[in-house]
C-alpha cells in the first residue's frame, strides 16, 4: 500500500464522507465559518471602528438599512443615535461574544473533563465530593453565579481593576456554570471505560494512573465531549447575551451581541427597527448554525442513531 | 415450506461493494431443522437475514426467490413484511443477555407479544404463555413467570427467548448461533428443546452456526457455505458422514477431539491453502530478542495458597448486612515452570477472577500467592515498578476490548517496552514491534494501522505480541479463543503452543471447552462455585477423573461423533 498523507487520509475517512451527505450539516459549517471568520478579522473587514468615536458623526444617526428607503449606501445595516455602522457594532460585537464564549468552554472544559476523569478513574471520596459540588453548582441558575461572582469581584477588587477585569469576570461565570456537563458526561463515558480490558491490561501492566487517564481513557471518550463542547458553545454565546442583556456583563463602552441588543431594546417601540432586529438575528443563525453543527457531531460518534 | 432458490446478496459501501451470498439455494420443510454452518464471513446470517427481509440498508438482494409457502416474500410491502414477520417467521438471537427487556418480567414480555398477534383476552394470554413455559421446560411456570429476566439464568432465558418465538406459532423460526453464548451442558439442553419443538410442533428451523458439533448433534439437513457460497448441501448425516468435498471434512477435523492429544491444531483448509503468512526472516529478531532475555530456561513457577476472594454484596434493607458473594473460597494451586496448567469450570466458577487476582486486578481476602518462592503481592501491595509486573502477562477473552481503539497497533505493541524500560531507543522499539508481529503471524503493514481494520482472530494475535513484548515469564490466558471460531482458534491456539513451547513460557490457560483445555495443557484443575474440585496430570484426568463433578462434566461434553472417523 502506497503511502498516504493525512490530509489524504482524513478525506477518506467516515466523518467526511457522512458530511458530504448532509446538508444541514454543510449549511451550518458555512454559516458559521462566515461567522467566525467575520468576527476574527472585524478590524480589517469592518467598513468602520465602532469604537472610534471620533470617526462618526451625529448627521448620519439612525440611519435605515441600504436597501430601506432612505437608506446610505455606506452603511449597509444602518446606523445606530450616534450614527454608528451597524454591520461593524455587530461583527466587533460578535468578535467580542465568540472570544469569551470560546474562552469560558475552554476553561469549562479543562476544568470540567480534568474533574471528570479523575472523579470517574479514582471513584470512591473523591468521586462524591466532585459530584457533589457539581450537583450544587447544577442547582443554581448561571446568572445567579454570574451575579454571585461579578458581586464578590466588586467588593474584593478596587473599582477601575473590577472594570478592566469584567471579560474575566463574565467568562469565569460561564466557566463555572458549563463545567458540570463536561465532568459528569466524561465521568459516565470512564466508568464504562475503565471496564474494559484494555484499561485493565494498562492497570495489570502497572502503568502511571495520569498516563491512563490521559492517554488511554481519554481519547476514547472524547467523542461525546467534543458533542458537548460544540452545543455547550452555542449556550456560552447565548449566556453571554443574556448576562450583558441584562447589564450583568459587559459596559456599554464594549459593546458584545448581548449590549447590542439592549442599547436596540430602546429604539423597538419608536420605529428604528433595525437597531434591535439585526443583532438579534445574528445571533440567532450563529446559535442555530451551532447547535446543527452538534447535533451532526453527535450523530457522527453515536452510530446507533445514524 | 420455505424455499431460497439462487439467493444473491450484494452490500454496497463507500470503497464499492462486496457479495456477501452468491447463489445459494436452500428448502426448510416442516419440523425439519437446516443446519448452515461456515466460518465467519460465510454469509450465514446474511441469509438469515435475508429471509427475515432485515437486510441493514447497506445490503440489497440482486437476485433470488425467496417463498414461504405461497408467499413472495420478496414482493411483501414493508407493512406486510412487518406483519409476517413474528406472525409466520421468528428468530432467536445468540445473545439472551440482550434479547430480553431487562425492565420487564417475563410474563409482561410473553403477554405484549401474544396480545400483539392474537385478539385474545389477558387472561387467555396469561394462560397461553404459563403453557408455553410449561412446554419448554420451566419447572413450576406458573410462579417462575412473574420473574425477571435476570432472575434466570442464561440456559433459562435463551429458552425465554425460544418461548417468545413460538408465542404466534411461526411456521420457521431462524435460530441465529443460539447456542454459542451458553455452557456445553445448557447447549445440550438447548438444542434438545429445538429437536423437540420441531419434530412436536411442526416448526421448520434454520439454525446458524460456525459450530459443526451442533449441527451434528441435532440439524437434519446442513449447508456448508464458505465465502458466500454453497460448498456442499445434503441429509446431515450423509455430509458429515461422507463428506464429499475436501473444504467440508477439513471443517469436521478441525473440532478438537476430546478422546485424544494432538500435536497441533487443525485447521479447516484444503490441502494446498496456505496457513499463516509471515516471514521467517522478520521474526527471527524477536525471536533472538526473547531469548536473549529470559534465558532458554522455563518460566516462574506460581503458587497459590488458600487465596480467597470475596465480592462486596448488597445491603438488604438499611440496616441489613452485607451479603458477600465469595468468588474463590481457599484455592490453592501450583503451576510447574515451562508448563501449561488448564483450568476450567462453568461460568461463575471464578476462573477469571483467580487469573485476575495473579494480574492484581482483583483484591484476594485471604491467601499468598509465590512467583518462584518469591512472595508475589496482591493487589494493593504490588507496587507500579514491582518486577512481577513485567513477568506476568494476560491475554484477555475479548480481542475487541483488549486493545485500545484509538491508538496504532505499533504505539500499542511499544508501550511495554517502553514503559519496562526493556528498550530506550523509539526506532528499536518500532522495529522490534514489526519483527513480533511477523513471529505471530501477521505482516509488517499491521503496525500502521488501528485495531478496529483487523478481524478478531487478527486482533488476539496483537494481543499476544503485546504481552510477549514484556518478555513475560507466567502468561494468564482468558478464555482467549471463545470469542472466535473454529478456524481462527485454531491458528491461535497453535499459535500459543509453539511459544509457549519454544520460550518455556508458564501458562495458566483458562477455557470452559475441555476437548481444547486437553490439547492445551499439561496439567489440569477444575473449579466450581469458587472451589477447587480436582487437580492434576492432565493425560490421568481425561483417563477418568477422580472427583464427581469432573465426570460430570466431563460426561456433559459433547463428543462430536460423525458418521465415519472424522479427517
Amino acid at each position: 500500500m502506497p503511502e498516504r498523507g493525512r490530509l489524504a487520509r482524513l478525506m477518506r475517512s467516515e466523518g467526511v464522507w457522512l458530511f458530504s451527505r448532509s446538508p444541514a450539516a454543510i449549511l451550518a459549517a458555512i454559516v458559521t465559518v462566515l461567522i467566525v471568520a467575520g468576527a476574527l478579522m472585524a478590524p480589517w473587514i469592518a467598513p468602520t471602528n465602532p469604537y472610534d468615536l471620533a470617526s462618526f458623526s451625529l448627521f448620519d444617526g439612525l440611519l435605515p438599512p441600504a436597501w430601506e428607503e432612505g437608506g446610505d449606501p455606506r452603511f449597509l445595516l444602518g446606523t445606530d443615535d450616534q450614527g454608528r455602522d451597524m454591520l461593524s457594532a455587530i461583527l466587533y460585537g460578535a468578535r467580542l461574544s465568540l472570544s469569551i464564549a470560546a474562552m469560558a468552554m475552554a476553561v469549562a472544559l479543562v476544568l470540567g473533563v480534568g474533574l471528570g476523569l479523575a472523579a470517574g478513574y479514582l471513584g470512591g471520596r473523591f468521586d462524591a465530593v466532585v459530584m457533589r459540588i457539581a450537583d450544587v453548582q447544577l442547582a443554581l441558575p448561571a446568572i445567579l453565579t454570574a451575579l454571585l461572582i461579578d458581586g464578590i469581584s466588586r467588593g474584593l477588587l478596587p473599582r477601575d481593576l473590577h472594570d478592566d477585569l469584567r471579560i474575566a469576570v463574565i467568562t469565569l461565570a460561564i466557566a463555572l456554570s458549563l463545567w458540570v456537563n463536561f465532568a459528569r458526561t466524561a465521568r459516565a463515558s470512564v466508568f464504562v471505560e475503565r471496564q474494559k480490558d484494555y484499561v485493565q491490561a494498562a492497570i495489570m501492566m502497572g502503568q502511571h494512573p495520569l498516563r491512563i487517564m490521559a492517554r488511554h481513557i481519554l481519547p476514547n471518550i472524547v467523542g461525546p465531549l467534543l458533542v458537548i463542547a460544540t452545543v455547550d458553545l452555542a449556550s456560552a454565546i447565548l449566556l453571554e447575551a443574556t448576562l450583558s442583556f441584562l447589564g450583568v456583563g459587559l459596559p456599554a463602552d464594549s459593546p458584545s451581541l448581548g449590549t447590542l441588543i439592549r442599547i436596540g431594546m430602546q429604539y423597538l417601540l419608536s420605529g428604528e427597527w433595525w437597531i434591535l432586529w439585526m443583532p438579534t438575528v445574528f445571533l440567532v443563525v450563529l446559535v442555530v448554525a451551532i447547535n446543527l453543527l452538534g447535533d451532526f457531531l453527535r450523530d457522527l460518534f453515536n452510530p446507533s442513531l445514524r | 415450506m420455505l424455499k431460497v432458490d439462487g439467493l444473491s446478496v450484494l452490500f454496497r459501501h463507500r470503497h464499492g461493494a462486496t457479495t456477501a451470498v452468491e447463489d445459494v439455494s436452500l428448502d426448510v420443510a416442516r419440523g425439519e431443522i437446516h443446519g448452515l454452518v461456515g466460518e465467519s464471513g460465510a454469509g450465514k446470517s446474511t441469509i438469515g437475514a435475508a429471509v427475515m427481509g432485515l437486510l441493514p440498508a447497506a445490503g440489497e438482494i440482486t437476485s433470488g426467490a425467496l417463498t414461504l409457502g405461497d408467499t413472495d416474500l420478496r414482493a411483501l410491502s414493508p407493512v406486510e413484511a412487518h406483519r409476517l414477520r413474528g406472525k409466520r417467521i421468528s428468530m432467536i438471537f445468540q445473545d439472551p443477555q440482550t434479547s430480553l427487556n431487562p425492565l420487564m418480567t417475563v410474563e409482561a414480555q410473553l403477554v405484549e407479544t401474544l396480545l400483539a398477534h392474537e385478539d385474545i383476552s389477558v387472561d387467555e394470554a396469561r394462560a397461553r404463555a404459563i403453557a408455553l413455559l410449561d412446554e419448554i421446560g420451566i419447572a413450576d411456570a406458573a410462579t417462575r413467570i412473574r420473574a425477571w429476566p435476570h432472575q434466570f439464568s442464561g440456559g433459562m432465558r435463551q429458552r425465554v427467548v425460544i418461548a417468545l418465538a413460538l408465542c404466534t406459532n411461526p411456521e420457521l423460526i431462524i435460530a441465529d448461533e443460539p447456542t454459542t453464548a451458553l455452557d456445553v451442558a445448557v447447549q445440550a439442553q438447548v438444542l434438545d428443546l429445538i429437536r423437540r419443538l420441531a419434530t412436536k410442533r411442526g416448526v421448520g428451523f434454520i439454525l446458524i452456526t460456525h459450530d459443526i458439533g451442533v449441527i451434528a448433534q441435532v440439524s437434519d439437513r446442513v449447508t456448508v457455505l464458505r465465502g458466500g457460497r454453497v460448498v456442499e448441501q445434503g441429509p446431515t448425516p450423509r455430509v458429515l458422514g461422507q463428506p464429499g468435498q475436501p473444504y467440508t471434512k477439513a471443517l469436521m477435523a478441525a473440532v478438537p477431539p476430546l478422546d485424544r492429544r494432538l500435536d497441533r491444531f487443525r485447521l479447516p483448509r484444503v490441502e494446498g491453502e496456505r496457513e499463516v503468512p509471515g516471514s521467517a526472516d522478520a521474526a527471527r529478531e524477536a525471536e533472538d530478542w526473547l531469548m536473549a532475555g529470559t534465558g532458554t530456561g522455563p518460566g516462574p513457577a506460581l503458587e497459590m495458597s488458600d487465596v480467597t476472594v470475596r465480592f462486596r454484596g448488597e445491603r438488604r434493607g438499611i440496616f441489613g448486612a452485607r451479603e458477600n458473594f465469595t468468588a474463590l473460597d481457599t484455592v490453592s494451586l501450583s503451576v510447574r515452570p515451562g508448563t501449561v496448567m488448564g483450568l476450567v469450570g462453568e461460568s461463575g466458577s471464578g476462573k477469571s477472577t483467580l487469573a485476575k487476582v495473579v494480574a492484581a486486578l482483583v483484591r484476594p481476602a485471604e491467601g499468598e500467592m509465590r512467583l518462584d518462592g518469591a512472595v508475589l503481592p496482591p493487589m494493593g501491595a504490588r507496587r507500579r515498578s514491582d518486577p512481577s509486573r513485567r513477568i506476568v502477562q494476560m491475554v484477555f477473552q475479548d480481542p475487541y476490548s483488549s486493545l485500545n481503539s484509538r491508538h496504532r497497533v505499533i504505539d500499542i505493541l511499544g508501550e511495554p517496552l517502553w514503559l519496562y524500560g526493556l528498550e530506550r531507543d523509539a526506532g528499536r522499539r518500532a522495529r522490534l514491534a514489526r519483527a513480533m508481529l511477523a513471529l505471530v503471524g501477521l505482516d509488517a503493514t499491521a503496525a500502521e494501522r488501528h485495531p478496529h481494520q483487523f478481524s478478531g482472530g487478527q486482533r488476539q494475535r496483537i494481543a499476544v505480541a503485546r504481552a510477549l513484548l514484556s518478555r513475560p515469564g507466567l502468561l494468564l490466558c482468558d478464555e482467549p479463543t471463545s470469542a472466535l471460531d473454529v478456524s481462527i482458534q485454531a491458528q491461535i491456539l497453535n499459535l500459543l503452543k509453539d511459544l509457549q513451547a519454544r520460550f518455556g513460557l508458564t501458562t495458566l490457560f483458562i477455557s470452559h471447552d475441555l476437548a481444547v483445555v486437553r490439547q492445551m495443557s499439561e496439567d489440569i484443575a477444575v473449579l466450581k462455585d469458587g472451589r477447587l474440585v480436582e487437580t492434576g496430570p492432565s493425560e490421568t484426568f481425561f483417563a477418568g477423573p477422580a472427583a464427581q463433578y469432573s465426570r460430570d462434566l466431563l460426561a456433559q461434553t459433547p463428543a462430536v461423533r460423525f458418521g465415519m472417523e472424522a479427517g
